[in-house]
């Protein structure tokens, strides 16, 4: 009993448009392969529950939840927690490389000062 | 230049201290004739950078501000490149003062891996307002328990390394407010980390970067940075970070 009703129509481009958009930036070299698996499940996923229904019942059923659209929610939500987990990983990934540069930056530079004014002299 | 340079390296960490910086290096060259004086800028917007280098330093200048431990860690690497066998560290506000700075070498040349200077072991009559003092002693009461040693000084900030330490920092160095862990690190390693008594004097310029609301990120950042480090496995001498 596979009735499409309006919601369900709705939720299905939605969730549609959203993965068209993950693989558009995708292949602009937007958004990195790299960091774009996440976003990638969270469309597939989206879909998946929008196309089967059923899914998204025996999912609350189990869980406990009586009301399946706030299982919805619950997915939702845990995949954007996850989502800014790994952007916070990313971040400290990102800051610590460019600390590094930045160090890196000052001592070329020093070194580039010091052969200019042609005194490298090493100390021993 | 021409003069035989010493192994002795001078580092100062400097975020906008253009008014003490170049009564400092003053001080410390009548000090410590020929030492490397070595200024790190941490993208200071006064006129530092200019101060220090018309004072004779040699300035490393930070692209933008990192913090004053990634500063610290830019000036063990210079150390470590141009081969300097201590290196001593010097805030840019004149509260350490030049003549102390023997006192932290000589453990050096005897074989100490890292010196602190110490406030609170009777040289100086140091004060500084209650909630610091608090600070100070949750610090060094958690090193202490952590590392199984009395530590009376653990966020001083004077302190001369060997060259073995040097080599260390240059690859982990914590950041934002590293005293304390830079401890941590060393003992954990195992090198000789000692305490001397040493004279802090009121800041000549500038003042404390840490402000009420600051303290509180402060106190929670080191502890948790120290709770870590205790939970993570021992960087061993020799593997770069990443």
């Amino acid at each position: 009993m596979m009735m499409i009703d309006r919601v369900q129509l709705v939720s299905i481009v939605g969730s549609l448009s959203l993965l068209v958009l993950i693989l558009e930036l995708i292949r602009r070299g937007k958004l990195a392969e790299r960091y774009s698996l996440l976003w990638i499940v969270t469309g597939a996923v989206l879909l998946g529950l929008s196309i089967w229904r059923g899914l998204l019942d025996n999912f609350a059923v189990a869980l406990g939840i009586f009301y399946p659209p706030s299982a919805l929610f619950l997915v939702g939500l845990v995949f954007v927690l996850l989502l800014i987990l790994h952007f916070s990983v990313i971040v400290s990934r990102l800051s610590r490389r460019s600390r590094l540069l930045a160090q890196e930056v000052a001592l070329l530079k020093e070194a580039l000062r010091e052969i200019q004014e042609g005194m490298g002299e090493e100390i021993d | 230049m021409s003069q035989k340079q010493s192994d002795v390296a001078i580092l100062i960490p400097a975020y906008n201290e253009e008014t003490t910086l170049s009564d400092l290096i003053d001080r410390l060259r009548s000090e410590l004739p020929n030492c490397g004086i070595i200024v790190m800028d941490d993208g200071s917007v006064d006129q530092t950078a200019e101060v220090a280098r018309s004072a004779g330093a040699v300035v490393l200048r930070l692209p933008f501000n990192l913090g004053i431990g990634a500063a610290m860690q830019t000036g063990y690497r210079y150390a470590k490149r141009k081969g300097y066998r201590i290196a001593v560290q010097v805030d840019g506000d004149g509260q350490h003062p030049p003549e102390e700075i023997h006192r932290l070498i000589e453990p050096i040349r005897q074989g100490a891996d890292l010196v602190i200077g110490c406030r609170f072991l009777g040289r100086g009559d140091f004060k500084s307002p209650l909630m610091r003092r608090l600070g100070m002693l949750f610090f060094s009461f958690t090193i202490s328990t952590l590392v199984g040693r009395r530590f009376h000084d653990t966020t001083s900030g004077f302190r001369a390394a060997g060259r073995s330490v040097i080599e260390y920092y240059s690859d982990h160095y914590p950041s934002d407010y590293p005293e304390p862990e830079a401890i941590l690190l060393l003992c954990r390693a195992g090198f000789d980390v000692r305490e001397v008594p040493a004279k802090i004097v009121e800041r000549g310029g500038g003042h404390s970067s840490i402000t009420a609301i600051r303290g509180v990120y402060y106190l929670f950042k080191v502890f948790l940075a120290i709770a870590m480090g205790t939970l993570r496995p021992v960087r061993r001498p020799g593997r770069e970070n990443e």
